[in-house]
């Protein structure tokens, strides 16, 4: 049976987040900003109409946005992953063929048939979606994903559609890949723009009609595929499963500059930690260890450094002291004193299941600590994060994040749900 | 509302928190089994009281007194189902003046009240210019003591 594609995408999702428990914000302008109040991350349409850049640095908009009274937030991922998964729940309850492409968006496989009308029952999912969750959606329809993405941004930008387009058998089809530019095209980056615009190929309606062999030669068979996807032929199925993960991040800027090796000491630890508790959540062992550090971003190039060290681990492991140790042989090789460290993560790759692995001659033939880390994540996973860690984590963590705005954990702790009045209004 | 007759998976809600299945306690025994057996029943869930649709229930904590009457008092934890529909008499959650409040819906047609359950508060009515809108349905109180 022929089928096509919808990409239900939340509008502005984690703006919309913080909205759902402050209506007053509706109407006013709202921005998000990223880890450590980093980035502009997310941006309400009041924000943008006032000219504020996806990833813009914060400190550069800071006193504009005080000027022009514009809600700032630090991002609440404990709100954001609760509304997604709520959506994503909604979601399957209507529609059994789904992939959770993101914390915001997922593409749905419909049915073609003539005695049913697709758009109003994504009219209804859409209204669904806001009624049950109080997040508002775009959905595009196309007979690929390619193109239900770029349907998808029909229906976000033009208010006419109320939120639902269908490029799927539309006579507008060639008018809206003309008014695509290529950069906006799923899967287009910066460097085959380069490449694209160079051949004179500026918006997807050219990039339809390109020629196959120089597709080919020059932006290989991925952009092949995305060639195909732009003439309604569908190569990109639906991932119902989602893949496996190839590696496993754990990194943070600091809350103010780290100098002593100690500090870092301290956060390398607490990072290795915490991903080895994800690898050990997800039933993976590690084969390799990478741990990098570095100076701030924006600061003088004199006194910046960035540096990062990869090591095999010696077998597979989920081991949580043997990767701490690991990481910090790398610290060790890897510091330099007189910098002003801003960031630093642990990057676990080389993933594998556990128990999947080849006998190493030299890998110890105990199970390491197994019952021990067992041990570990349950009474962590009962008593809190961090109940029980590795010494030397440090408990005043001078590194901790910044996060000067955040909103209320208001679905995630009994201390913080949202308030309503029952007073004079 | 769907054609596509060759549906592959249903999926149904998923629960939120454990249900505690109990264990038989007796061994195996030659003899005549425990009468008891036969009477273990599983054990209760408040979700499963509480929450009809997981993923539209929200808990609000109630600051003021204007629902006393209702049984509604000063920190007591609401339970709030956005799907439901809103009607004659319902508490509901709503939005007046940009601040999410507790009322009783009461009215029909196009006249409608919000409410309070406390003799000391006016009923506001539902008009555009207040920006009045219901964001959710009230299903239960949590008052703990």
């Amino acid at each position: 049976m022929k089928k096509v594609f919808a990409l239900v995408d939340c509008n502005n999702f984690y703006v919309s987040c913080e909205r759902l428990f402050r209506p007053a914000l509706n109407i006013q302008p709202v921005v998000v900003l990223s880890n450590n109040d980093g980035c502009v991350i997310a941006r309400s349409n009041e924000a943008k109409a006032l000219g504020i850049p996806m990833g813009e640095p914060y400190f550069k908009i800071k006193a504009f946005a005080r000027r022009q009274n514009i809600h700032v937030f630090s991002s609440n991922y404990a709100l954001y992953g609760d509304l997604s998964a709520r959506v994503m729940d909604v979601l399957h309850q209507m529609e059994a063929e789904m992939e959770v492409y993101s914390i915001d968006e997922a593409f749905l496989s419909l049915p073609v048939s003539r005695n049913w009308n697709r758009i109003s029952y994504a009219a209804e999912l859409r209204e669904r979606i806001r009624k049950y969750v109080g997040i508002p959606v775009s959905i595009g329809i196309g007979p690929s994903k390619t193109l239900a993405k770029i349907a998808g941004r029909v229906a976000k930008k033009e208010g006419r559609y109320q939120g639902v387009f269908d490029l799927a058998d539309s006579s507008q089809m060639d008018d809206v890949l003309r008014q695509t530019e290529v950069n906006d095209v799923w899967g287009i980056g910066k460097r085959f723009t380069e490449k694209l615009g160079r051949q004179g190929i500026h918006n997807a309606l050219e990039l339809k009609r390109a020629n196959d062999a120089w597709i080919r030669k020059h932006l290989t068979v991925v952009g092949a595929r995305i060639v195909m996807e732009l003439n309604g032929i569908s190569c990109l199925p639906l991932e119902k499963a989602p893949a496996a993960k190839k590696s496993i991040v754990t990194s943070r800027s600091f809350g103010q500059p780290v100098t002593a090796l100690s500090d870092l000491r301290e956060a390398v630890i607490s990072f290795s930690s915490r991903a080895a508790v994800k690898l050990r959540e997800q039933n993976l062992e590690a084969g390799a260890l990478h741990l990098f550090l570095a100076t701030n971003r924006f600061g003088d190039q004199a006194v910046s450094y960035f540096n990062g060290q990869t090591v095999p681990l010696p077998h597979p492991t989920s081991d949580t002291s043997m990767l701490i140790t690991t990481a910090l042989r790398c610290l060790q090789s890897l510091y330099k004193a007189g910098y002003r460290y801003q960031k630093a993560g642990v990057l676990l790759s080389a993933l594998s299941p556990q128990g999947y692995k080849q006998q190493s001659l030299f890998a110890p033939t105990t199970e390491e600590n197994k019952p021990l880390m067992t041990a570990l994540d349950r009474i962590n996973d009962k008593w809190g994060q961090d109940t029980i860690r590795y010494g030397l984590t440090g408990a005043h963590k001078l590194w901790g994040m910044r996060q000067s705005y955040k909103s209320s954990a208001y679905t995630s702790s009994w201390q913080e749900l949202p308030l309503v009045k029952a007073s004079l209004v | 509302m769907k054609t596509d007759s060759s549906i592959a998976v249903i999926y149904g809600l998923e629960q939120k928190t454990n249900v505690i299945r109990p264990l038989f306690s007796c061994g195996v025994s030659a003899g005549f089994p425990s009468p008891a057996d036969d009477h273990v029943d599983r054990k209760l869930d408040l979700n499963e009281l509480l929450i009809q649709n997981p993923a539209a229930t929200f808990f609000v904590r109630v600051a003021g007194d204007s629902m006393t009457d209702a049984g509604i008092n000063h920190d007591d934890i609401l339970v709030v189902d956005r799907s439901l529909q809103a009607g004659h008499g319902k508490i509901v959650i709503a939005i007046i003046h940009g601040e999410l409040t507790v009322k009783r819906l009461m009215g029909r047609d196009s006249s409608w009240q919000l409410v309070a359950a406390n003799a000391a508060y006016p009923a506001v009515k539902i008009s555009e210019e207040a920006g009045c809108e219901v964001w959710g349905v009230v299903t239960s109180v949590i008052h703990q003591f």
